[in-house]
């Protein structure tokens, strides 16, 4: 399973990547969505998948799955969450301001200094 | 903190003071309240010379990081306090000359600010023992003389200097701490006497070439020798106190300082003895034939001050001798002796030289050595001192100079004796340079009394000449005293500091018991040297207008100083081109760099190390999980292949719930609730946004660049699954897992493990996260509401 999920994060990620390589603001976005995907999944697995119970204190069980990943993961998606919205709200923001969503329109007039 | 190290600091201290008064003193000359300092240092300094003379050595240690070795340790050996004497000595008397010379509407609170820094600065340089202080005060003697540099910085030509000699000290500077590290990885000590303890182990490392080659680059940089020398001239810019001071007497001097403190050190190289001999002899014959050209009074003695410094540094290179072959011992020690005299002698004539040439400056408003002349009845008292120091300068007898250039001779011929390397074999060619370059010197030290004195008085100058006043001579007229007195009575000198600091320099404990004699006798090669000296230089000075045409063969073009305007040139034109490359602005650019850079050091650290994968220890796969995987991959396809926005956007959220659903499988209840809470309302807020956004977007991609982002994307896919494999497959240290699994009741009274950890365990963190969410909160709100106001309307180009 483990082998799975590490080739799948991977594949995750490198589509996150070709995402934000591209010109599209949106699709940017969304490849940072994906990106925090593939992390999550990646950290996950680093705790080894599917081993022991869940991690809630219980007299009867002896072994749990490893906690400390999903607390990590926990706090990854809230912040993902919030950098998702900032970004949005900028992308409307700036398709306001400067009337496009492409960001090889949006550089700047080099040395306007 | 003891005495000695208050003393290195108390121009610093002083400065301060300077920089809080110095609005407040209108009717005094500021260079009043200055005076006292370096004076009172020297006398200090000067209570230590008997017990220097003793062979008794001082050390004091004062820990700043000693873990790192960094200390500030001073040390004192008569080659230390020469240096000192001589940059508290002289600093006082050019502030006294420097009240005469610099009016009280100049920023004379700059001026003994920077001074001041200055004197802190070599000081340190010349009594740490501790090369990290050693190189911090060395820096702090290239920015201080950047600045004294640039004094009048409406100026170009001042600040074209500061630049130029900033630019190359520092990069000398920067060389030289390389081989400071490279001594360092050798000895494990930044002490330097620890290093000469350990010379063997230098003697021993294949690195010690390369430390020569860096700590010279130091020295020669700092000591304007060939090919460096380029800066000095240029550092005339500086009022004429600061060139006397830094550039004559001093600062220039750190590099012989240097190559004398190390000559225990590296002398045994034959790299270090070759390059010192051979730049110090060049140098010394290249600035002495250029100085004679020049028209301008500064240049000259500038040229004649890096020729100077040549003479001295070859000196030492021969002196090296005395420490790597104990054959012969005695003959060269007499040229690290005739070094330690000549750095004395040099401060003294050059330094009465620059201020006569500053008074000079001062009384007729001109340099120039074309519009000057027979001033020699109107300004009588200015003449005596340039006929003295001048002659002393040239190598006449019974002045100072006369007497160590003899010994410097002696010293060029003695290297036939020499059982070192190949230098036998070239034995011809070193007093062959060493009496041409005197023969040049005699020669600009003649054109300076007889161009400026005698002859027709020209009356070209602005101002109307006349004897300078007293402030203005009581300097010079002390150094020029000094320049009689120790060329008349030179073992008042030899005795109390020269030999204690030519010991230091060889790094022996047996006295030397010098005799200084101004006459060796008929068979003495020196002496037909000094006279050959003389004859030809004084034929060469009568019929200069004969001759004087060769110079006109050094073409512009193939001069330093055009390479180092040109280098500089290209420099800013090559970095302005390769900045504007690398910074497109444009954001895609800069996420490939990034993710490149991520890419190529995954497989060069992979190619290095290697990753050991293996393929055990994985849990089974349940058909559910494939679906997830699945329904993962067909969503990301279609964001990939799709153009419409709609339905990426829910592919994205199809991919979320499918994490969810993976969470849950996985034994992870909070992360599949969490996420499924966030994804639902992620997926709203990308509809609510799709709305307002543009229906069409034109966004025309090439192949290219399709291509390299493509190559990109899968190369960093490919970086992460190994690097996640070599991860899984080995674990270096035991997890802190356990740790929060035993004691989550324990400590925090919890049964949810995440929970636990998440708002006890790790509180912190979750307080942060909070934090984060209002900054991007308030960004969020700010961006809706906020109203930008927008000047220039009239400059948009978008559709």
């Amino acid at each position: 399973m483990e082998l799975i999920t590490i080739i799948l994060s991977g594949i995750l990620i490198a589509s996150a990547t070709y995402l934000i390589l591209s010109k599209s603001v949106l699709r940017i976005i969304i490849g940072t969505g994906i990106l925090s995907h593939g992390v999550h999944l990646m950290i996950l697995t680093m705790g080894q998948l599917k081993r022991g119970s869940v991690p809630v204190l219980d007299d009867a069980v002896s072994t749990y799955s490893d906690p400390l990943p999903q607390a990590l993961i926990l706090t990854a998606i809230v912040i993902s969450f919030a950098l998702t919205a900032f970004s949005l709200v900028l992308l409307l923001r700036n398709y306001k301001e400067l009337g496009t969503d492409n960001t090889e329109d949006m550089k700047g007039v080099p040395h306007d200094d | 903190m003891t005495l000695i190290h208050f003393a290195i600091f108390l121009p610093v201290i002083a400065a301060i003071a300077i920089a809080i008064i110095y609005r407040y003193v209108k009717d005094v000359h500021l260079g009043w309240f200055v005076l006292p300092i370096p004076a009172v240092i020297v006398a200090y300094l000067f209570s230590l010379i008997p017990s220097i003379a003793n062979n008794q050595v001082f050390h004091h240690t004062l820990n700043l990081m000693p873990r790192i070795g960094l200390n500030f340790d001073v040390y004192i050996d008569g080659l230390g306090l020469l240096f000192a004497i001589l940059i508290s000595g002289i600093g006082a008397l050019v502030v006294l000359y420097s009240i005469g010379y610099l009016s009280k509407d100049e920023k004379l609170g700059n001026f003994y600010v920077y001074l001041l820094i200055f004197m802190t600065a070599m000081l340190g340089v010349v009594l740490s023992d501790n090369i990290l202080m050693l190189y911090f005060f060395w820096e702090l003697t290239s920015i201080s003389s950047f600045l004294l540099i640039a004094f009048w910085f409406t100026k170009e030509k001042s600040v074209y200097g500061a630049q130029k000699s900033m630019l190359i000290t520092f990069f000398g500077g920067f060389m030289m701490l390389g081989g400071f590290v490279i001594l360092h990885l050798i000895t494990d000590t930044f002490s330097i006497r620890e290093m000469i303890a350990n010379v063997d182990l230098i003697m021993a490392s294949p690195l010690t070439p390369l430390a020569v080659v860096l700590v010279l680059l130091g020295a020669f940089t700092k000591s304007a020798q060939f090919p460096f020398y380029i800066w000095l001239p240029d550092a005339m810019e500086a009022p004429t106190p600061v060139s006397a001071y830094l550039h004559s007497a001093t600062m220039v001097k750190a590099g012989l300082y240097l190559v004398a403190r190390f000559t225990p050190v590296f002398a045994f190289s034959e790299l270090w003895v070759w390059l010192i001999l051979v730049i110090g002899l060049v140098t010394l014959f290249w600035a002495s034939f250029n100085a004679i050209k020049q028209d301008d009074l500064k240049a000259i003695l500038a040229y004649s001050t890096v020729s100077q410094l040549g003479l001295i540094m070859s000196l030492l290179g021969v002196g090296a001798l005395a420490v790597s072959t104990g054959a012969n011992e005695q003959i060269f020690t007499i040229a690290v002796v005739a070094a330690v005299f000549h750095i004395i002698n040099h401060a003294t004539f050059k330094g009465a030289l620059f201020m006569v040439a500053g008074i000079l400056d001062h009384e007729t408003g001109t340099r120039s050595m074309k519009k000057l002349g027979g001033l020699m009845t109107l300004m009588p008292i200015t003449f005596t001192m340039t006929l003295v120091t001048a002659l002393s300068m040239a190598g006449i007898p019974p002045f100072n100079g006369f007497l160590s250039k003899e010994l410097f001779l002696e010293a060029m011929f003695e290297i036939s004796n020499a059982n070192f390397s190949a230098l036998a074999d070239w034995n011809v060619l070193f007093p062959i340079l060493a009496i041409v370059g005197s023969i040049f010197t005699f020669v600009y030290s003649i054109k300076l009394i007889h161009g400026v004195f005698f002859g027709k008085r020209t009356h070209d100058t602005p101002k109307e000449p006349h004897e300078a006043p007293k402030l203005l001579l009581a300097s010079p007229i002390i150094l020029s005293a000094l320049v009689i007195i120790f060329g008349l009575f030179p073992n008042i000198l030899s005795g109390s500091i020269i030999d204690p600091a030519a010991m230091g320099i060889l790094g022996t404990d047996t006295a030397l018991n010098t005799e200084i004699s101004h006459w060796h006798g008929f068979n003495n090669p020196a002496l037909w040297a000094t006279v050959a000296i003389v004859v030809i230089g004084t034929v060469l000075y009568l019929f200069r207008s004969s001759w004087m045409f060769i110079y006109d063969y050094h073409k512009e073009q193939f001069t330093l100083n055009h390479l180092y305007d040109q280098g500089l040139i290209y420099s800013q034109l090559g970095s302005a081109k390769a900045t504007d490359g690398i910074m497109s602005g444009f954001l895609r650019d800069y996420m490939v760099y990034i993710f490149g850079f991520f890419v190529v050091f995954g497989i060069v650290t992979t190619f290095y190390t290697g990753l050991p994968i293996t393929f055990d220890d994985f849990a089974q796969v349940g058909i559910q999980d494939m679906a997830l995987v699945l329904i993962i991959l067909v969503s990301l396809a279609i964001i990939m292949m799709t153009r419409s926005r709609m339905v990426s956007i829910i592919m994205l959220g199809a991919i979320g719930f499918s994490m969810a659903l993976f969470f849950a499988f996985f034994r992870a209840p909070d992360l599949a609730l969490t996420q499924l809470a966030i994804e639902t309302v992620t997926t709203t807020l990308f509809l609510v946004c799709f709305y307002h956004l543009p229906k069409r977007s034109k966004h025309e991609e090439s192949i290219k660049f399709k291509f390299t982002n493509f190559i990109v994307s899968v190369g960093v896919g490919a970086i992460v699954i190994l690097f996640g494999l070599a991860a899984y497959s080995n674990r270096l240290f035991d997890s802190i897992s356990q740790y929060h699994i035993d004691n989550v009741y324990d400590l925090a009274a919890g049964g949810n493990m995440v929970n636990v950890i998440l708002v006890d365990f790790r509180g912190y963190d979750t307080l942060m996260e909070t934090l984060v969410f209002g900054i991007a909160g308030i960004g969020i709100y700010a961006l809706m509401k906020a109203k930008v106001s927008r000047k220039d309307d009239d400059n948009e180009e978008h559709a």
